[in-house]
């Protein structure tokens, strides 16, 4: 590990696991349903209707109808799973999410994928980097952003598993390195330790875990001391770790591929000030739209590479 | 305007007939009074839908007061949210919950939201955001056919509401997905906030728009019990479509000085109306 692009690791699709996670489920539960808008094959819930044809509804173009519909179904017991990209699950039904899906207080599950700048050629339109935020605001939510296939995985398991209320997933559109060994544990709202630091410390998201690792072990050669930890659940955001982490480091980076806006930064931000006030950087998209480009090209130009990101850390801590 | 009514209804007896009309006089009057007392909340469109929710609650829907949850339920979907005070005078009515609380209407801490909330027993989903209900409704019905559960499902619409594009992204959806067991009453009062709905954003033909979404369509005198319970009739008896019917209302029906007149739509009668409006509908 260390230095080097991303091209030669591994990479793999957290879409696929979401499909994976969908067809073990349909298999376990008689009450699973699943509803995409005309993104069934990019999203992979495909392969759930064609599995579960009866309990799989294709519901067009039309986003704010299916937030409603799911809405409906959950009245009636049902385990409901959404998925469109996430500008169209979040960005385009937001007043249905809050007002007939969070208000309502169902059970309701929206996995949307293509979140992000990562999103790549098709432009700003379809980069959201604003999910994380909206969903945050809305009461009783829970926010979730895995860093890998196998964190997705484990992760869409356990969103089964939860009687609770609202809960947001978002997932990137490229595959991505491993973080974890097939088979790790995870529980939502329960953050992951992977490097402890004394000069500071990265608290990432999603997509932006494996590059910090990479970052972090390459300061760690440099003699630069920095931690990091996968706060997959963006909310209810786990505090200890992160307080802990403040009182040992006494810097911390946040990093998402997300605005830096409302998101996992403001997050960490709030619960800093009011509680342990912590020098914090924010690593994110820097209050603009995205653009068209190549993945690679644009995970360069916003800075998410981990050359780009080290980078940025060694000169907030002056090393 | 003039309103064509494509339903020959049945004779119902006079006995049910005199009962809906009584009841629906009854809740009119505890609408009346509720408003007053809160001061606040939309009086033109509560009077407008109130005997379509008297025939449904009081004759059509088969219901539990007593077990709000009952599984084989039928279901009530107000999408028109602001006519919450009809809805609730029917539950209290019904014994949902106690009369008493319909005095707390749009209070601070009360069951009683200004618009409807699943807080409230009997309320199936929140609604009040205009828009929303058709939709609720539908994901209801597909929930219960997966169940292969008989209950039908009715969804209250407004007129000035069907100006919202949702709600024709879910009447899609239901002709597409055949619901058969589900009915859309629109409770076609002609007025909204900023004037009548064919000035403001005219959207007749209505019922041609649901008939090209493959929904069985029936309009009906929304005051006429006789066109009422036909029309439910024949929508429990189609099974391949749902069936919208198009109520021709009167937006503050029952009370003269309200009928057709905007101002009641968002406000509440003060003391002195509302002896005015009771003593009318007790006459």
């Amino acid at each position: 590990m260390g230095s080097g692009g991303t091209e030669r690791v591994e990479k793999f699709s957290l879409r696929n696991a979401y499909g994976e996670a969908l067809l073990e489920l349909g298999r376990k539960r008689k009450d699973v349903v699943v509803l995409d808008a005309d993104l069934a094959l990019s999203t992979q819930t495909a392969r759930f209707g064609k599995a579960f044809p009866d309990r799989f509804f294709d519901m067009g173009i039309a986003e704010a109808d299916m937030i409603d519909t799911a809405v409906g179904l959950a009245t009636t017991g049902k385990l409901v799973f959404v998925s469109t990209f996430a500008m169209f699950a979040v960005g385009k039904p937001w007043e249905q999410i809050r007002n007939s899906a969070a208000y309502s207080g169902v059970r309701l599950n929206i996995v949307a994928t293509h979140s992000g700048i990562s999103v790549g050629e098709d432009g700003a339109s379809h980069q959201c980097i604003e999910d994380m935020a909206l969903m945050r605001i809305i009461p009783n939510t829970t926010v979730i952003a895995p860093a890998d296939d196998v964190a997705t995985f484990a992760l869409v398991m356990q969103m089964a598993e939860r009687q609770a209320k609202l809960a947001y997933m978002r997932l990137p559109r490229p595959s991505l390195p491993r973080v974890y060994a097939e088979g790790e544990e995870f529980h939502i709202g329960k953050a992951k330790v992977l490097r402890v630091g004394t000069q500071g410390t990265i608290v990432a998201a999603g997509s932006l875990v494996w590059p910090c690792l990479q970052a972090a072990d390459a300061l760690a050669g440099e003699g630069i001391s920095v931690g990091v930890i996968d706060m997959h659940t963006i909310k209810p955001l786990d505090e200890g770790p992160v307080l802990k982490a403040a009182k040992r480091s006494g810097f911390i980076i946040t990093a998402e591929e997300h605005t830096i806006v409302g998101g996992l930064g403001e997050a960490v931000s709030s619960l800093l000030a009011e509680k342990l006030p912590t020098r914090v950087k924010r690593i994110g998209v820097q209050d603009r739209f995205g653009e068209s480009g190549s993945c690679s090209e644009l995970v360069e130009f916003f800075g998410f590479t981990p050359e780009s990101i080290a980078k940025d850390i060694r000169e907030s801590i002056g090393g | 305007m003039t309103k064509t009514f494509d339903i020959k209804p049945d004779q119902p007896p006079a006995e049910l007939i005199g009962q809906l009309t009584a009841k629906a006089r009854k809740l009119r009057s505890d609408v009346l009074r509720m408003l007053a007392k809160a001061k606040s909340g939309h009086t033109g469109g509560s009077l407008s839908a109130m005997d379509i929710l008297t025939t449904l609650y009081y004759h059509v829907m088969r219901h539990k007061p007593g077990e709000p949850g009952w599984p084989d339920r039928d279901r009530f979907v107000l999408s028109k949210g602001h006519a919450a005070p009809a809805l609730y005078a029917v539950l209290a009515d019904c014994g949902y919950f106690p009369q008493e609380h319909l005095d707390s209407l749009r209070r601070l801490g009360s069951p009683l939201q200004g618009h409807p909330c699943m807080c409230t027993p009997g309320v199936e989903v929140c609604t009040g955001s205009l828009g929303h209900g058709l939709s609720l409704a539908n994901g209801i019905t597909l929930g219960l056919r997966i169940d292969e559960c008989e209950s039908r499902i009715y969804a209250l619409l407004g007129d000035g509401e069907c100006q919202e594009g949702q709600i024709w992204e879910a009447a899609m959806s239901a002709g597409h997905f055949k619901l058969g067991n589900l009915t859309a009453i629109v409770d076609k009062n002609g007025l909204q906030i900023d004037g009548s709905t064919r000035e403001v954003m005219n959207i007749d033909p209505v019922d041609e728009k649901f008939r090209a979404f493959g929904w069985e369509v029936i309009n009906v005198d929304g005051h006429d019990f006789s066109h009422l319970l036909s029309a439910f009739k024949l929508a429990e008896q189609e099974h391949e479509r749902p069936t919208a019917i198009i109520a021709h209302t009167v937006k503050g029906k029952g009370v003269s000085f309200m009928e057709n007149n905007l101002i009641f739509h968002g406000r509440a009668p003060t003391s002195e109306e509302l002896k005015w409006a009771l003593a009318e509908l007790n006459e």
